[in-house]
């Protein structure tokens, strides 16, 4: 297997936000159909560049995301190509009708880029927190749900969806995200699971930022002799149901991390499989049913047990070393 | 004969297929298709620039229909039309039927599945914005209900619209006074709409709703104002054209017994017989 992961932290100051924005730059220099929707969230999209360069495929849409979703859908619908870029918390939520009925319904090809997700916004509360977003959004019908790990991933993904015509939410986060691949050297796949690293003895099973957190997690079990696979599921859906398998059938056991509620997420979606075709033990990692605590991430993730200090002691307990 | 009493014609017998479809359906939206089945017929029948046989041709005018659960006089036009062979009608509502209680599209002809309100308004808004944004030429049309009035998502599609300067987008208010509760006055007061509307940057025009000649007139003069996204306020009859419903709140989905059934359908037999 190639080695796709990378094994230090290096200290990235690239948001994904930002290599997202590059992306669509240069990709719509070259496809005028492609836009950008905004809802005041020019700046925290990291648009602002795109909007100078691009003028006529920024569309401004103000604070309205149930509107911005509808226009959207309108576009998408006469042949154009829309990016909305508008925070999770308000595009997840406050325009998740417009999102099954005009986007996944009717079959729009609408690409919904939730910025700012999971916790990232940290000290501003729940209220700006999206952590409910993968279970509502993957329980659209015709509805994708994807996650990248880090600015590699971010800007393959962003490549890959604009040659897919489905509709699709992403959701990153706000600040700049620690590398998990080396480079963009790597085959990326809507709905194919990445194995960052091969194991034997357990399975750690992330999505978006905390893919970093699992890599980690299996450096440090590596050092007390623990063989642990790591599974990037940047696709939620559709799901990569035969790397789940594979993990559940070789591994034997299997951890979730997410930055996201324990309920309906990541750690959801593995269960479902694991327990209707190869049951085995699974722990799932990720925001309790709370008001999640203000912080930076970091701290939150520490405070939760997205870390590896506590995926060490779990997978430990696991696999009764 | 001319064409405004072919058009009334038309409008007489969509009336007596959506009741006949009701009726066997056992189900349907009897007051709203009837308040705006005039309103579709000047439409498809006289206003808008589409192709039966090539409903995805790219030059087309687009209708998105935001009050979806008044279907029924809309699957009877489209079927009329030949968007799809009119015995597919006797499926309306019927298990696994793509005729179902609101607009959708996997039938040809039906741009964008509806059924939620408020929706309509921002879909036009950006299947307008798109027409300018490539030069296009053709016109959204979208029809919502007085009661929709209501749903906060109208007013974001409206600020857009103006904003935009979208005149190639025709708005038209099904102002038939009731909504399933009562009158929309007395479930959430909407007037003075027009006034709302206006201060919302439309150009805001108020019509008989019901009155083909009025339709035709205006709905053939649009943009009412270059610049400006135009809007119709068409005052209707909910039930129109049957006595018994006629601005009856209870009609908002009834079904016709066998008795009311037969009767609406010689009233609008006779209502066909003086159109000469």
């Amino acid at each position: 297997m190639k080695n796709v992961a990378l094994k230090a932290t290096p200290g990235n100051k690239i948001a994904n936000r930002k290599v997202i924005s590059d992306t669509l730059l240069e990709l719509g220099k070259k496809d005028r159909d492609i836009l950008v929707l905004t809802s005041d969230s020019r700046g925290s999209a990291s648009m602002v560049q795109f909007g100078e360069e691009l003028p006529q495929q920024i569309v401004e849409v103000g604070i309205a995301e149930q509107n911005i979703v509808g226009m959207a859908s309108g576009l998408a619908h006469s042949g154009k190509k829309p990016f909305v870029a508008s925070p999770a918390c308000f595009l997840s939520m406050r325009s998740i009708e417009q999102i099954k009925v005009d986007v996944a319904y009717s079959r729009t090809n609408v690409k919904l880029i939730g910025i700012s997700g999971g916790v990232s916004y940290g000290a501003l509360g729940m209220s700006h927190h999206s952590l409910q977003d993968i279970a509502v959004t993957r329980a659209i019908p015709g509805l994708d749900v994807m996650l990248p790990a880090d600015r590699h991933e971010a800007k393959k993904m962003i490549e890959a969806l604009v040659e897919y015509e489905r509709p699709v939410y992403i959701r990153i986060g706000r600040n700049p995200v620690e590398d998990s691949y080396v480079s963009e050297d790597y085959e990326f796949e809507i709905g194919k699971a990445v194995t960052m690293r091969e194991g034997t003895d357990i399975t750690i099973i992330a999505t978006g930022e905390t893919v970093r957190v699992a890599l980690d997690s299996a450096e440090a079990l590596e050092e007390v002799g623990v063989s642990c696979r790591v599974i990037n599921m940047h696709t939620i859906k559709p799901l990569d149901e035969e790397a789940i398998i594979k993990a559940a059938k070789e591994t034997g056991k299997i951890i979730t991390m997410e930055e996201h509620s324990i309920y309906g997420g990541l750690g959801s979606a593995v269960t479902e499989v694991v327990s209707q075709t190869c049951p085995i033990p699974v722990k799932v990692l990720g925001i309790p049913d709370e008001p999640a605590i203000t912080g930076k991430t970091a701290e939150v993730f520490k405070h939760y047990g997205l870390s590896v200090k506590n995926a060490k002691a779990i997978a430990l307990e696991m696999t009764s070393r | 004969m001319e064409e405004i009493i072919l058009l009334k014609r038309k409008a007489t017998e969509i009336r007596m297929e959506l009741l006949k479809m009701i009726y066997e359906a056992k189900t349907g939206h009897t007051g709203g298709s009837l308040s705006n089945t005039d309103i579709l017929t000047v439409l498809y029948y006289k206003i808008m620039n589409i192709d039966p046989n090539n409903p995805n041709w790219d030059e087309r005018d687009r209708y998105v229909q935001s009050k979806g659960h008044a279907v029924e006089s809309y699957w009877a036009i489209l079927a009329d039309k030949g968007f799809f062979p009119k015995e597919e009608l006797e499926t309306f509502s019927q298990f696994n039927s793509r005729l179902i209680g609101h607009p959708n599209n996997k039938v040809p002809g039906v741009e964008m599945n509806t059924g939620a309100l408020g929706h309509g308004l921002p879909i036009s808004v950006g299947m307008a914005l798109a027409a300018k944004l490539d030069g296009k030429s053709y016109r959204v049309y979208t029809l919502m209900g007085d009661g929709e009035q209501a749903e906060g998502s109208v007013w974001e599609g409206a600020m857009a619209a103006s904003q935009y300067k979208l005149d190639n987008l025709v708005a038209i208010i099904d102002r038939n006074r009731l909504q399933i509760t009562g009158s929309t006055e007395e479930v959430m007061g909407i007037e003075p709409l027009g006034d709302k509307w206006r201060s919302f940057g439309w150009e805001v025009v108020e019509v008989d709703g019901n009155d083909i000649e009025q339709l035709v007139d205006v709905l053939s003069n649009t943009p009412a104002t270059s610049g400006k996204p135009t809007m119709i306020i068409a005052n209707t009859v909910k039930g129109k054209g049957i006595s018994i419903a006629e601005n009856q709140v209870g009609w908002h989905h009834r079904v016709p017994t066998k008795e009311e059934y037969e009767e609406a359908i010689k009233e609008l037999s006779q209502q066909l017989e003086v159109l000469v």
